[in-house]
């Protein structure tokens, strides 16, 4: 897997890795500054008192701890590897953030995590073939197999080709590798590269796009930077006038509108 | 050993359009009818958190479950078919109301010329314009016998529109007036008014107001909030089987509705059928459901599975071209279309519906000349405005890298700056294209999967070809700053969405060797089953099937009820 390739260098710079310290207390786990011990017994059952419940509607991304915020599935090493990959893909410019600072990498995490992670809604029985393009995908991985192995080819060609991580390349390196995957230049055996390249990117997009429910498009700011209004109950009133901003509204606002 | 319940008149096999209609009809005739459907129920008010474009429109939450049944495909007889493992080209409906519950609305009557397809094509051009492998038939009825049931469907649903002035002749005018007017549909309407075409306001299923149909079933109107195909309506303002056809079919007291029940074969005896064998997929248990008579009105794929699986009409050799389950399979040609982004203008294409749009019928059917064009038939072309959610809507002029800066800053500059015309393009049928089951693969049950073969002809290609250029010349009279179009078609691929539009397998016509089933969809070979949807379509015409199957699922009420009472064929 992937920490076989670990070479030990800390190379995750996009990612924000509070020492564990430092996460217990700033999740409410720790009480007179003293974290409790047991510490697994505190994170099962935390105490209400202490817990930064963030309140509904209120407030903004900085002001609100999200707990949504942490790996299901992905090692730390991988979701660095993600993080950097993804913000290359659809990176912060002037127009508005890029995936990592609309939580891209945690969507992702949390879709491999569930029912999309392992395709169970698809049709995964044997015989396997291989098959013409035109026939669509015929292996017997699951996403999130394809994902790790994706993740640690990344990393090996990275290795191979620059003697460094995936993210501790420069910018243009990585835009190489990635290059290198999208058009099949790197050879796998196990998986296309293209493949794992192609879904890298659609999730992406998903991550940047969907409604922040899902851990991404963080404070909606994927939808404030296109002008998209997310969900409205009604453009009754507006379908026929020309295009306005509307600042948007998320399920969440749905959910207290009923 | 299957259990044996008490004897129903009339057992349906899938609830969504078609059964519900029939259900509908037959119950308030005073018949006893047990639907059974395969899915879960459904309701208005399941749907307050469906504006979530990812849940539904990209991970498929009202569609079939592909683990459970799915279909396999191959272009050709000489490759080997593979699962259709994921979702791409079509999405298949399950659930009470069927795809009937995340259709889009657009409710579209074919063409006098569809009907009579064959005879009109050889009557203007010879039989030479009809190239070898194209099995076109007439439909055994015309349009004017097919008037009244569109008639009946458009106030059944409430259909918002107006005439089309190349279309068919209305004995009434739709329900309820047109949709409003965005400025992006204003566009397309002066510039194809510039050009000398046609355009009219596209027939809707989205009601433009408030509207009680004949059946004393009020809805309300449509608020644009553009989450109808993939969706269902929160509002029930979008017509489906579960706001419409089943609360009529309950009220009578005589309708039961069976969910979970997974139907997988007609039994049958001696010419007729005696009921249905289905499992209860919540127990494995199999049950056995007696009837009169047999209705099967599920999607396409499990319209002819279930024949097939039945040993009912002879299957379909496309070595010979004799037999009819699985003969005639269609689809739709989508991909004519152009591309137009405009630097100067941006346009609320975040609202929309799912048939507010404006279409024109100047290129489909027979409404131009085709001596000089190497295709019969041609397509609607329109501009619609369904919503543009961000996560499905990116897009960029041609030459932008597909990631990276210059794709991000491109596809949020154009996210509002975009509008697509596009070409709804018909499909013939031809000998090789086909359905049957797949020797490998099988579905949860033991049973196989359907197999589809087909491949795009150069039919198609031309067709597509030439409505993308005419859709170019509309979005340049549009005044888009830059257009992209299909430049050549390609084969068919089942991993990209193309269209829900499949038809064929069971289908209709005069004589028993080309068709399944007669006029009123009753089986020339067990005179008690009716086969009922778009399978019954010989091919497909430049339209959206649902207002010809919303028809022909009254014409079929109107001839069950006749063979209820006289018995025998009913043409």
């Amino acid at each position: 897997m992937a920490d076989q390739n670990h070479k030990g260098g800390s190379g995750h710079d996009n990612v924000e890795q509070p020492s564990r310290r430092k996460f217990l207390v700033q999740a409410g786990y720790a009480v007179g500054g003293v974290i409790v011990g047991g510490a697994l017994g505190s994170l099962i059952r935390p105490s209400k008192k202490t817990e930064n419940a963030p309140q509904t509607g209120e407030g903004t991304a900085a002001d609100i701890k999200s707990y949504n915020r942490a790996p299901m599935f992905f090692t730390q090493e991988q979701l660095g590897i993600v993080s950097a990959a993804t913000e290359r893909i659809f990176p912060a410019d002037d127009a508005g953030p890029g995936a990592l600072a609309l939580g891209v990498p945690f969507f992702i995490d949390h879709q491999l995590a569930g029912e999309w992670g392992f395709n169970s809604r698809e049709y995964m029985s044997p015989p396997f073939y291989a098959g013409e393009k035109v026939q669509g995908y015929q292996g017997r991985l699951k996403r999130r197999e394809m994902f790790e192995i994706g993740l640690r080819e990344l990393e090996n060609y990275s290795q191979t080709k620059f003697t460094k991580g995936f993210s501790e390349l420069a910018a243009e390196q990585q835009d190489e590798v990635l290059k290198a995957f999208e058009s099949d230049e790197v050879k796998l055996t196990t998986i296309s590269a293209s493949g794992f390249f192609k879904m890298l990117r659609s999730s992406t997009l998903e991550g940047a796009y969907s409604d922040p429910l899902y851990g991404g498009n963080a404070d909606m700011n994927g939808w404030k930077m296109r002008s998209y209004p997310g969900n409205q109950m009604s453009y009754t009133d507006v379908i026929d006038k020309d295009f306005a901003v509307i600042a948007p509204s998320s399920l969440q606002d749905h959910l207290s509108a009923h | 050993m299957a259990k044996t319940l008490p004897k129903t008149d009339v057992v349906i096999v899938g609830v969504g359009w078609a059964g519900g209609i029939i259900a509908a009809e037959l119950t308030k005739s005073g018949l006893n009818v047990v639907g059974l459907e395969r899915g879960k129920e459904r309701k208005t008010e399941d749907y307050f958190m469906v504006h979530d474009e990812l849940r539904y429109g990209l991970r498929y939450e009202l569609m079939q479950d592909l683990s459970k049944d799915t279909v396999t495909f191959r272009s050709t007889e000489k490759i080997r078919a593979l699962p259709m493992r994921s979702y791409g080209s079509f999405l298949l409906g399950e659930g009470l109301g069927g795809a009937g519950v995340h259709w889009n609305g657009q409710t579209y009557r074919f063409l006098p010329y569809d009907f009579e397809i064959r005879s009109k094509t050889i009557e203007r051009y010879g039989k030479n314009k009809i190239p070898d492998g194209m099995t076109i038939q007439d439909w055994g009825l015309t349009y004017d016998e097919m008037e009244p049931y569109y008639d009946k469907f458009e106030k059944l649903a409430g259909i918002s529109g107006e005439p089309n002035p190349l279309g068919g002749k209305r004995s009434a005018d739709y329900p309820t007036p047109p949709m409003k007017k965005s400025p992006a549909l204003s566009m397309f309407s002066d510039a194809a008014s510039k050009l000398k075409l046609h355009p009219y306001m596209m027939p809707s299923a989205n009601l433009s107001e408030p509207y009680t149909n004949p059946d004393g079933i009020s809805r309300a109107a449509c608020q644009y909030c553009a989450f109808c195909e993939r969706f269902g309506c929160e509002y029930g303002a979008k017509a489906d089987p579960v706001v419409t056809v089943l609360p009529v079919a309950l009220k009578t007291g005589k309708f039961e509705i069976r969910t979970h029940s997974q139907v997988r074969r007609i039994l049958h005896q001696g010419g007729k059928a005696t009921g249905v064998m289905y499992t209860d997929v919540t127990t494995g248990e199999e049950l056995v459901q007696p009837a009169d008579i047999v209705v099967v009105t599920s999607y396409v794929f499990n319209n002819v599975k279930l024949m097939l699986m039945s040993g009912l009409g002879k299957p379909y050799d496309p070595a010979s071209g004799t037999g009819v389950i699985g003969r005639n399979y269609a689809y739709q040609v989508l991909k004519g279309n152009a591309a137009g982004f405009f630097d100067d203008k941006q346009f609320n294409t975040y609202a929309g519906a799912g048939s507010l749009g404006v279409s024109l019928d100047d290129y489909n059917g027979d409404n131009f000349d085709h001596t000089d064009l190497k295709f019969i038939h041609g397509g609607s072309i329109s501009l619609s405005q369904t919503g543009m959610r961000p996560i499905a809507n990116n897009p960029v002029p041609g030459g932008t890298a597909s990631w990276g800066a210059e794709f991000k800053a491109n596809s949020v500059k154009y996210a509002n700056r975009f509008l697509s015309v596009g070409g709804q393009g018909s499909c013939m049928p031809f000998r090789h294209h086909f359905l049957d089951l797949d020797p490998t693969y099988k579905d949860a049950y033991g049973d196989p999967l359907v197999r589809l073969t087909f491949d795009f002809e150069e039919q198609d290609r031309q067709l597509a070809l030439y409505l993308s250029g005419k859709c170019a010349e509309i979005m340049k009279e549009m005044g888009a700053s830059h257009i992209d179009q299909l430049k050549e078609l390609g084969p068919y691929e089942i991993t990209t969405y193309q269209s829900t539009h499949n038809t064929g397998g069971v289908v209709m016509g005069a004589s028993p060797d080309t068709s399944a089933v007669n006029t009123y969809l009753q089986m020339w070979d067990a005179e008690n089953v009716f086969v009922v949807g778009a399978s019954a379509f010989p091919h497909n015409s430049g339209y959206n099937p649902t207002d010809t199957v919303g028809a022909l699922a009254f014409r079929a009420s109107e001839g069950i009820l006749k063979y209820r009472q006289k018995g025998g064929s009913l043409v």
